[in-house]
């Protein structure tokens, strides 16, 4: 969820009012949002760096607001504010005009370059706008949100602002060898190749993270004005030339990418948010942009659409009873302006270009929720009648760990993924032969792969208990993975016990054993679909001390006395017996 | 002397005395140690009534190892007087006529037990020689008792098969229990908090006629993990830094294809009343295999089941199993964990019944204060975060996750329009963690769990609140 930061009295001041922490927590609470935290500049740095640092910093009160992530228009004080006051119906929710200039459009022409590397670009101009330092601050934050959410760290789409002024139209979206790109960079005193920015910027904190998406590639896209300047290099940098400053007036916003739909909804948040600061407000230049087979579009797109939903439907899946106009009204609150059409009972609903997360009925129905108060919903029992079962697997594990620990065995629970190693070297057994299935991403050795048996983690687990009188006698029921040819993996219950003391304990472990069978109702001998053991081994086990369990008619597991290389391996001093089977035949 | 002999020696004593006699000075008369006839008071109180014994302490003074080897042989200077030969040294003469040994004299007063004929300086010059130490002795002050009798006979301790048979118990005094020492533990095995609380968690399911859903497949498709939940390619969740993904095997074998195109579709196109998410909808990206992250992989899985059996009847499912995280760990994460999730499928299910529902699963739990915040869900809408007021926090905390599943995760997989799908889910270690009152997650999950915590757990008692310990004003 991203986390918005909005300065506490800038924020009253543009609501109109001023709230205690506890009642802007509940507004927030009742519109979907969290004060996730109250703070301010110096106390975050000096919780980050120590007082030192801290000294001098700002101690303005700053809110920390969890914004649901699907809602790209809470991302900035501006829609914020917006947000807040279209549901507190002090404001009507602004019409957003996109508007031809007076002059020439501006053009960005796309050549076909680009197609192999970030095919997308849209433009749009914010006209005349009058920025504070806190407006020109908000700009630059929200550029920076989208990038991190929407945008996906700038992999899908990156957003470049431009102070128009020093440019001149048309722009034309290449992607060149990075060797022949030339430029001075945002915040640098020099030219630099790319090839020599992708260097630089190998240790930038900020920008490194983002290397990655054009590195590898033969050519890096890059946007030039009409005199050959370069305005940016997405999705990396800015050119310095065309830097926006505060006193910027006319400002050109290209977003490029590889979403389509998503670089269109980017350039339509930007635009709506900022227009508010321009001479005419809510207004939107438009800027054409000519594709590569030719044909040219106009953005931003501004689309408001309209869905049409019965008001019986919006009732019936919240569980209320208001009339079609009160929920029109709730709608309208949530910016999204709504009325009352036809045979009464159907709502028009007009979906403005700042809410790309309304896609179907079911999220206007939530608007309508939401507006009408979730806590205000009456609270039913549905009629649904059904009879319970459990899974056949888990009620067997149920019963038999209780008899587990009533023979005396204490219940442990250990992680599913473990090391190679403790699947592997520390049994005495090559990784290839236990059919485990293999991790690609893991960020540290203990999550390589999913355990193929319970074993290492029991052991493990007596490891860590090394001070605990004796004998330890632990037991596990629960599920391993095999890699399997049909499905992919598959999981296995297994039951696995382990005795350890000064003694080895075989006929403990013997014991429980059978005392197992006879709880499962499997008779001794191989008759009639017994059990019985028979002398066995394994790499894990002391050799003539392992045995291997056949009941029903097939192998179930082994048990026996453990090696004493096994015992060395998981930092054990003690001798040890084991037993594991699989408990699925026994269904 | 045996304790037996000694008892009965003071016993005859005391019947002899006039009132009641000093253990120490009952050790003096029969030349035996105080620690002797302390003893013999002890076991004779233990009888009961048969006498009374008052602790005394006294103060005296007792010679140092040192002051009882001057008593004996005169101080260190009149030794070396002595040792002077009389013809001896010039000046010994000049300075010394005769002495009388002063020190000798007051330890050997001290030692006839008349220390109270020094003056306090006296004493206090000699203790700090080291020469005198003044002792707490803590004597017995012994009187006759209301069951006083001369003649004791030994206690029993335990009653044996022997005097049951004999009927001799009768006769037979039995020495008291101390109700104030602890019992033995029984020999026995233990369940582990986690699952006992995973027991009861499964029980109220059962008691409000939820069927177990099979979740017996770590390994997920992302397909079912995301895809059938609509859950975009993009999406920050099925990031590397998220997600476990698998190396072998790497891709899902078989998936439905049917349905993947209508999934496929809705993604990239819209459908069913969508827009869709409008982009390259991929099936490689689908087929790779993870570690699942939710257990509403299974339910999806299981929905799908549900939609092929016609006609349509309604479902109430539930599942508690593990899924796992590519996250940072730190005190309260793992990269495995429990996921608690309850599905109610029926017709013209509202958000009201979800309410409903959840109310009376917490209300089960002994959580009867709720409130619900509006929240997002790539898979839920409306969807809405239920918090519960905290009394030890003073403050609503978030306890769990719900919605109603979205018409592009339910209409591909065949389900009929007018069913909805309502569910929740909450992690089971956090209230297992709040209820066993354990701070750090590695303490409870996994191989470095204390044993002794495991041992001495409560049993699982989710809806009855511990009893608050008795305040001050209270006791």
């Amino acid at each position: 969820m991203p986390t918005v930061s909005v300065k506490r009295d800038l924020l009253f001041q543009a609501l109109g009012r001023t709230y205690t922490d506890e009642e802007f927590d509940e507004l927030c609470f009742e519109f979907g949002l969290e004060l996730d935290e109250i703070t301010s500049e110096k106390e975050i740095i000096s919780k980050e760096q120590g007082n030192v640092k801290a000294a001098g910093a700002s101690d303005v009160v700053l809110y920390k607001i969890d914004v649901p992530a699907n809602r790209y228009d809470l991302l900035c004080l501006e829609g914020l504010v917006r947000g807040l006051q279209v549901f507190k119906e002090r404001i009507k929710a602004p019409v957003y005009k996109r508007v031809m200039p007076d002059g020439k459009i501006q053009k960005l022409i796309i050549t076909e370059e680009t197609a192999k590397i970030r095919p997308f670009a849209v433009a749009a101009v914010l006209r005349n706008i009058k920025f504070t330092k806190d407006r020109y601050d908000s700009f630059i934050e929200l550029q920076e949100k989208l990038h991190q959410n929407i945008c996906r760290k700038r992999a899908l789409v990156a957003i470049g602002t431009h102070d128009l002024d020093t440019l001149s139209g048309p722009f034309t979206y290449t992607a060149k060898r990075p060797s022949d790109i030339k430029f001075k960079p945002l915040n640098k005193t020099k030219e630099y190749t790319a090839c020599e920015l992708m260097n630089i910027y190998k240790t930038d904190n900020h920008l490194k993270h983002y290397l990655h998406i054009i590195e590898n590639k033969p050519l890096y896209p890059v946007i030039y004005d009409s005199n050959g300047v370069v305005l940016s290099m997405p999705p990396i940098i800015n050119g310095d030339h065309s830097r926006i400053t505060v006193n910027t007036r006319n400002i050109f916003i290209e977003c490029t990418g590889t979403d389509f739909t998503k670089a269109k909804i980017v350039l339509d948040i930007i635009v709506t948010m900022f227009s508010e600061y321009c001479e005419n407000q809510f207004t939107v230049e438009a800027a054409e942009v000519v594709f590569p087979n030719g044909k040219s579009h106009t953005f931003p797109e501004l689309a408001y659409r309209k869905e049409m939903v019965r008001a019986d439907l919006i009732n019936k899946k919240v569980g209320i009873r208001e009339t079609p106009e009160n929920l029109a009204k709730l709608l309208t609150r949530m910016y999204l302006k709504s009325e009352v059409i036809g045979d009464g009972n159907q709502i028009e609903i007009e979906i403005p270009p700042t809410r790309a997360d309304i896609i179907h009925a079911c999220d206007i129905v939530e608007d309508a929720a939401i507006a009408y108060g979730y806590n205000n919903i009456q609270m039913t029992l549905p009629k649904t009648y059904t009879i319970a079962n459990q899974f056949p697997l888990n009620k067997l594990t149920e019963l038999l760990r209780h008899d587990m620990a009533a023979a005396g065995f204490t219940e442990a629970l250990t992680f599913a993924l473990c090391s190679q190693e403790d699947i592997a070297d520390k049994l005495g057994v090559d990784i290839s032969a236990t059919k485990a299935v293999h991790i690609s991403n893991p960020k540290t050795a203990e999550f390589q792969v999913a355990r193929t048996t319970l074993l290492p983690g029991l052991l493990k687990t007596i490891a860590a208990n090394r001070k605990m009188p004796l004998p330890l006698k632990l037991f596990e029921i629960s599920d391993i993975v095999i890699k399997d040819s049909n499905t992919g993996a598959k999981n296995y219950r297994h039951l696995c016990a382990v005795y350890y003391n000064k003694n080895p304990g075989f006929e403990i472990i013997h014991g429980l054993l059978d005392r197992i069978m006879q709880l499962l109702d499997v008779p001794p001998g191989e008759d009639k679909g017994g059990y019985v053991i028979k002398a066995s081994e394994g790499p894990a086990f002391f050799p003539g001390r392992c045995a291997e369990i056949f009941a029903r008619g097939q192998s179930v597991g082994k048990l026996g006395v453990l090696h004493p290389d096994v015992i060395t391996k998981f930092e054990l001093t003690m001798p040890c017996s084991s037993l594991e089977i699989n408990v699925g035949p026994f269904l | 002397m045996a304790d037996g002999q000694v008892a009965e020696l003071l016993l005859r004593r005391l019947e002899a005395s006039d009132g009641g006699l000093d253990s120490a000075e009952l050790a003096a008369e029969l030349g035996m140690e105080h620690q002797a006839v302390v003893g013999a008071v002890k076991s004779l109180q233990a009888l009961g009534e048969v006498i009374e014994a008052e602790l005394r302490s006294t103060k005296h003074w007792e010679l140092t190892a040192e002051g009882e080897e001057i008593a004996r042989e005169g101080s260190h200077e009149a030794r070396v007087f002595r040792s002077i030969p009389p013809e001896g040294l010039a000046q010994s003469e000049l300075m010394v006529d005769s002495m009388e040994d002063e020190v000798q004299r007051r330890l050997q007063l001290v030692r006839g037990g008349q220390a109270e004929k020094l003056g306090e300086k006296e004493r206090s010059e000699l203790r700090k020689r080291k020469l005198l130490a003044e002792v707490t002795l803590k004597t017995y002050w012994v009187s006759k008792g209301s069951a006083f009798s001369t003649s004791i006979s030994k206690q029993e301790t335990e009653l044996s098969p022997e005097m049951i048979s004999s009927g001799s118990w009768r006769d037979r005094p039995f020495k008291p229990y101390n109700f104030l020492a602890h019992g033995v533990l029984p020999d026995s095995g233990h369940l582990h908090p986690l699952l006992k609380v995973r027991s009861q968690f499964r029980q109220i399911f059962l008691e409000m006629g939820f069927t177990e859903m099979p979740t017996d497949n770590f390994i997920e498709s992302s397909f079912w993990n995301f895809d059938a939940l609509f859950q975009p390619q993009q999406h920050p969740a099925r990031d590397q830094h998220d997600t476990f993904f698998l190396r072998d095997p790497a891709e899902a074998l078989q998936l439905p294809m049917d349905y993947v195109q209508r999934v496929k579709r809705t993604h990239s196109q819209g459908g069913y009343g969508s827009q869709g998410y409008k982009y390259n909808w991929k099936l490689d990206e689908a087929r790779k295999n993870l570690l699942r992250t939710h257990t509403t992989s299974a339910s999806a899985r299981a929905l799908y089941r549900l939609a092929q059996k016609k006609p349509f009847t309604p479902v109430k499912y539930f599942s508690i199993d593990r899924v796992f995280r590519n996250e940072t760990l730190d005190a309260t994460h793992l990269a495995e964990f429990h996921q608690i999730e309850g599905v109610v499928a029926d017709h013209g299910l509202t958000l009201g019944h979800l309410m409903g529902v959840l109310r009376e699963f917490f209300t089960k739990l002994g959580i009867t204060q709720l409130r619900f915040k509006p929240a997002y869900n790539p898979y839920t809408e409306p969807s809405m975060e239920v918090f519960s007021y905290h009394q030890g926090l003073k403050k609503w905390v978030e306890v769990g996750n719900s919605g109603v599943f979205r018409p592009e995760m339910l209409l591909p997989m065949g389900l009929p329009e007018n069913v909805s799908v309502i569910a929740w889910g909450l992690s089971l270690e956090r209230p297992t963690m709040i209820k066993y009152g354990i701070n750090n997650i590695r303490e409870l999950v996994g191989h470095k769990v204390n044993l002794q915590m495991v041992y001495d757990s409560p049993l699982c008692r989710l809806d009855a609140e511990p009893r608050p310990p008795p305040t001050q004003e209270a006791a």
